[in-house]
């Protein structure tokens, strides 16, 4: 049987997004434990130059006009083809807006077995998935006989997914993409804003926790005296208290900021696996069994409510 | 000749207007004079496009559909200060005020922390989502244990209905523990409902949501009749109220007090045990649920007066004119909507007379207050070291 | 048009969640069901687009506790038929099974467009939008926060991170896997759902038996060890608040 794992690298607007290296980087820990090679898939149309750099051991590229952006149908058709002819033994995609399209329909349509929200894997080949908004772990056997493994960040770095070297590319042919039913009309980007908070080294976060508009001024007060930005979570985004160019999380901004602050911010996954790159995390909740502690490097639960005016007023005088 | 008859069929307008003289003394909406009254007394009447008076102007007028248009009776803190200076005693408040509450939740037209504080009532059994069978944490630790009637089924004396804020807010779980040790002190013998209590319901009704304070009303009505006491009294003017004035016609009728009017009774009993001085000028607001709408004035009075060393002061608003904290009627749920609208808040008004009177200490009885207040005082550079204190708060520190 | 919801019942995540003595499943003791979220903004969306094109809607969901009341909620919101499915679930139903068995009662309900959450918290194999658009022989988008359908086609905005938007377009039926509704669920008074109660008729179906071939088998389920915990600070506010200024300067930020 194939022990190779193949991984769904995902590219948007001709850039190749994080959790693909991620991906080749968990894979790399499955094919130890398989004995396999890892093969990267590119999809896309003259788009050979995304697949620099993969720490794989091949990659495998099919080029199509109707491949160039992400059409969830078009992908899940080439990619449930190659599958169905080289049987790996595990496909790897990401957790994303991506991935997650096309992969319950690869399942349905092959009769392969599904684990979802991965988050790693032991070296047995056991993959941990995280659920409930990251408060339960499920373990499950690496199915057979070819297992389709969804992957959230947070698990490994990266990095680790990177190569100075660039894998061998082979160029395999696709099958018809004629009668499809979806098209894409257009990307419409969001308003520009005066700040791209993946770039800001200090953040500022507030979450459902601020309770309403007029209390994230707490946060912009104490932004402003440390010389960062305030961002949010979802809730505040989705009631419109903060632009969406703020958004950290899933549909939002993965940030690496030096420091990342989170003021009433539970730690759910979505959220978190968008800041797990920060160097240091702050965490702010009056729930000791937040999730965010968990990811934290220092916490406390007292109030943000009580805790931002002092430490603004503290920051204030230690600036002088 | 043929007469065609012409139909009339009623206007928005005429519809509600009916239905308010259904209400409860709803005739004397016939006698509104338009003096101006209410509106005037109103609180954020200023902000409203159509305060009272001037929404039973458009009623009369058959423009009430524009009310509807408007969300500006949201600012509406159910105070009654309105319901209580009306010369022709029209019950502008309950009558007219929460049923336009009522009218623009069944439209949709409510904001959205509103809405979560109302989902998280029919859900959880409290306005802040936290999970029922945390309600009686607060009691962990304090010795004795107190009486959870779900898990110790004796019969008690006195059933003592807690209450959301009391139950779950870390602030106003103080102010629980402190009644707790003033009822040990005592030798009382109560319970309470731990998990099984539900909110009382009438804030959320007051905001319009009738439906729910019948459902909630009627859980707890069916845990009260699964106990045995005699009496219920409750840290919460609201649930006061509620339990006094609006569960009685769903069938639910206990004898209720609020703990001012209880710990009164025993006065003479408690008042040797204060024993360490509290030398203070302690001004008392009156909550406007105990006060205004229930009469109930003196009894915090002498439970405060009974303190050594401590002075009580009044505000210039005092008794049936106190001004609301603005934590009724949803506003406790509204805060961000009314500041948005008014760029003040009414506990900040109140803070501002708490330190004209030449107070230390703000003394309060309901528990919507400490919270409110204690954010009003950050905001407020002249409230210096004011603090606020439940009067059980104040009697547990005598206590020494 | 005729649209349909299926919508599911999760965990609440607010009471505490607990491993079952068998090491394997969520002890159902103290667990309570709440509608899943994005199944919520599924049945707003709806809603929204009958209002706009008078389409019917019908949500259909599991038998579990809680279902009539969420059933009649979404009737007092405006959806025209509600439909429960039982079957033999009491130890919860994979994405794979479910997704099968409504693929068969849903055929016959004739759908032009289908709409649900694009994912649910307790989702272990996968969200069950994907595998019922394959098992219904539909295509489908996922992740999408705003829906428009013109004549024969359906318009969506999907969503990319950093607010980057995919506009695509795709031809009825669809399955779509809804992120948010283009606004919040609205709020329905308690007096509405009472008043559905009353008027509105529960349709019960049977879900016919389970296959839930796909679906991983769980080894074992556990509680995250709270590993490298964060350090704690103190609990006093200006304590506190001194102690992360002396980290700000440790870490050059004062």
């Amino acid at each position: 049987m194939n022990q190779d794992i193949f991984v769904a690298i995902e590219h948007l607007r001709g850039k190749v997004s994080d959790i693909s290296y991620i991906m080749l980087a968990a894979t790399r820990v499955l094919a130890q434990g398989t004995g396999g090679k890892v093969v990267a898939i590119v999809l896309g149309h003259e788009a050979q130059d995304l697949a620099r750099n993969f720490n794989a051991d091949q990659v495998l590229y099919a080029d199509h006009p109707l491949l160039s952006d992400f059409i969830p149908e078009a992908y899940q058709k080439i990619l449930a083809g190659i599958i169905d002819e080289y049987k790996p033994r595990a496909v790897f995609f990401g957790h994303t807006t991506i991935g997650m399209d096309i992969v319950g329909g690869i399942s349905a349509q092959l009769g392969l077995p599904l684990v979802s929200s991965v988050r790693t894997i032991e070296t047995d080949r056991k993959l941990v998935s995280q659920i409930c908004g990251g408060k339960i772990m499920a373990e499950c056997e690496l199915p057979e006989p070819t297992a389709l493994i969804t992957l959230v960040p947070g698990g490994y770095k990266p990095e680790l997914g990177q190569s100075p070297q660039s894998p061998p590319i082979t160029a395999i042919s696709t099958q018809m993409l004629d009668g499809l039913r979806i098209k894409l009309n257009q990307y419409i980007e969001p308003e520009t804003s005066d700040v791209d908070i993946s770039k800001e080294p200090l953040l500022i976060a507030v979450g459902r926790g601020i309770q309403n508009q007029d209390n994230i001024s707490l946060a912009e007060d104490l932004a402003q005296a440390l010389g960062g930005v305030v961002c949010a979570s979802r809730p505040v985004v989705d009631q419109g208290w903060l632009p969406i160019s703020r958004l950290v999380g899933k549909s939002g901004s993965t940030v690496k900021p030096k420091i990342f602050l989170a003021l009433g911010i539970s730690g759910a996954p979505e959220h978190v696996e968008a800041i797990t790159g920060s160097d240091v995390i702050i965490a702010v909740n009056t729930d000791p069994a937040a999730p965010i502690f968990n990811i934290a490097k220092y916490g406390t639960t007292v109030d943000l409510f009580d805790l931002v005016p002092a430490l603004t007023e503290q920051v204030k005088q230690t600036k002088g | 000749m043929v007469i065609t008859e012409i139909t009339h069929t009623p206007s928005f307008s005429e519809i509600f207007l009916t239905s308010l003289y259904k209400g409860e003394n709803g005739e004397r909406f016939r006698t509104c004079l338009q003096c101006g009254s209410c509106s005037g007394v109103c609180p954020f009447g200023y902000l409203m496009d159509y305060p009272p008076g001037r929404m039973i102007a458009g009623l009369r007028a058959d423009e009430f559909d524009l009310v509807m248009d408007t969300d500006t009776v949201w600012m509406c803190v159910s105070c009654y200060a309105c319901a209580q200076i009306c010369p022709s005693k029209i019950p502008i408040t309950a009558g007219l005020m929460t049923r336009t509450k009522e009218e623009l939740l069944l439209a949709g037209n409510v904001p959205s922390e509103l809405q979560s504080a109302l989902e998280n009532s029919q859900r959880y059994g409290n306005p802040m989502g936290e999970s029922p069978r945390k309600r009686a944490d607060w009691t962990i630790g304090i010795q004795p244990q107190v009486t959870i009637l779900g898990k110790d089924r004796h019969p008690v004396d006195i059933l003592w209905f807690v209450g959301d804020y009391p139950s779950y807010h870390p602030r106003v779980q103080a102010v629980a523990k402190s009644l707790a040790k003033i009822l040990n002190v005592l030798g009382i013998d109560f319970g309470i409902l731990g998990p099984e209590e539900n909110s009382d319901g009438d804030t959320q009704r007051l905001a319009g949501e009738r439906g729910l304070f019948e459902m909630l009303a009627e859980k707890n009505g069916r845990t009260f009749s699964k106990y045995q006491f005699n009496k219920i009294i409750t840290s919460d003017p609201h649930a006061f109220n509620a339990l006094k004035n609006e569960y009685p016609a769903l069938g639910i009728s206990y004898p209720v007090q609020h703990y001012t009017q209880f710990l009164a009774e025993y006065l003479n009993q408690l008042k040797p045990m204060l024993i360490k001085e509290l030398s203070a000028n302690v001004t008392y607001h009156d909550p406007c649920y105990l006060g205004r709408v229930n009469g109930v004035f003196d009894e915090p009075r002498m439970l405060l007066e009974a303190i050594p060393g401590l002075k009580l002061v009044e505000m210039a608003h005092n008794h049936a004119s106190s001004l609301c904290c603005g934590g009724g009627g949803g506003g406790m749920w509204l805060d961000g909507f009314q500041w948005e609208k008014a760029h003040v808040r009414l506990s900040e008004w109140r803070v501002h007379e708490a330190v004209a009177a030449g107070a230390n200490v703000l003394a309060v009885a309901c528990p919507y207050e400490p919270p409110r207040f204690e954010d009003a005082i950050k905001m407020t550079q002249q409230a210096g070291q004011l603090v606020v204190k439940d009067i059980v708060e104040l009697l547990a520190e005598a206590l020494g | 048009m005729n649209i349909i919801v299926p919508v599911k019942l999760v965990p609440d995540l607010v009471e505490e969640l607990t491993v079952d003595a068998g090491g394997t499943a969520l002890d159902t003791a103290w667990l309570r069901l709440i509608i899943n979220e994005f199944d919520d903004h599924a049945i707003e969306q709806a809603i929204l687009l009958k209002e706009r094109t008078g389409a019917h809607v019908t949500v259909v969901s599991t038998n579990f506790e809680g279902i009539d009341d969420l059933l009649y909620t979404a009737a007092a919101k405006g959806a025209d038929r509600l439909i429960k499915l039982n079957g033999d679930f009491e130890s919860g139903i994979n994405n794979h099974a479910l997704a099968r068995a409504l693929a068969t009662i849903i055929r016959d309900l004739k759908p032009d467009l289908i709409l649900t959450g694009v994912q649910a918290h307790n989702d272990l194999d996968g969200s069950i939008g994907p595998l019922l658009a394959e098992y219904l022989g539909m295509p489908y988008i996922g992740y999408v926060s705003g829906a428009n359908v013109s004549g024969e086609k359906v318009i969506v905005r999907k969503e990319y991170p950093a607010g980057l938007i995919g506009e695509m377009q795709a031809i009825l039926p669809v399955l779509l896997g809804i992120q948010a509704a283009e606004q919040p669920p609205r709020y329905v008074a308690i007096s509405k759902v009472r008043l559905m109660m009353k008027t509105m008729n529960i349709e019960e179906m049977d879900l016919g038996a389970l296959d839930s071939t796909g679906a991983p088998i769980v080894n074992r389920m556990f509680q995250p060890e709270a590993a490298e915990r964060a350090m704690m600070l103190s609990e006093n506010a200006d304590e506190a608040a001194s102690q992360l200024v002396t980290i700000f300067k440790e870490l050059g930020t004062l």
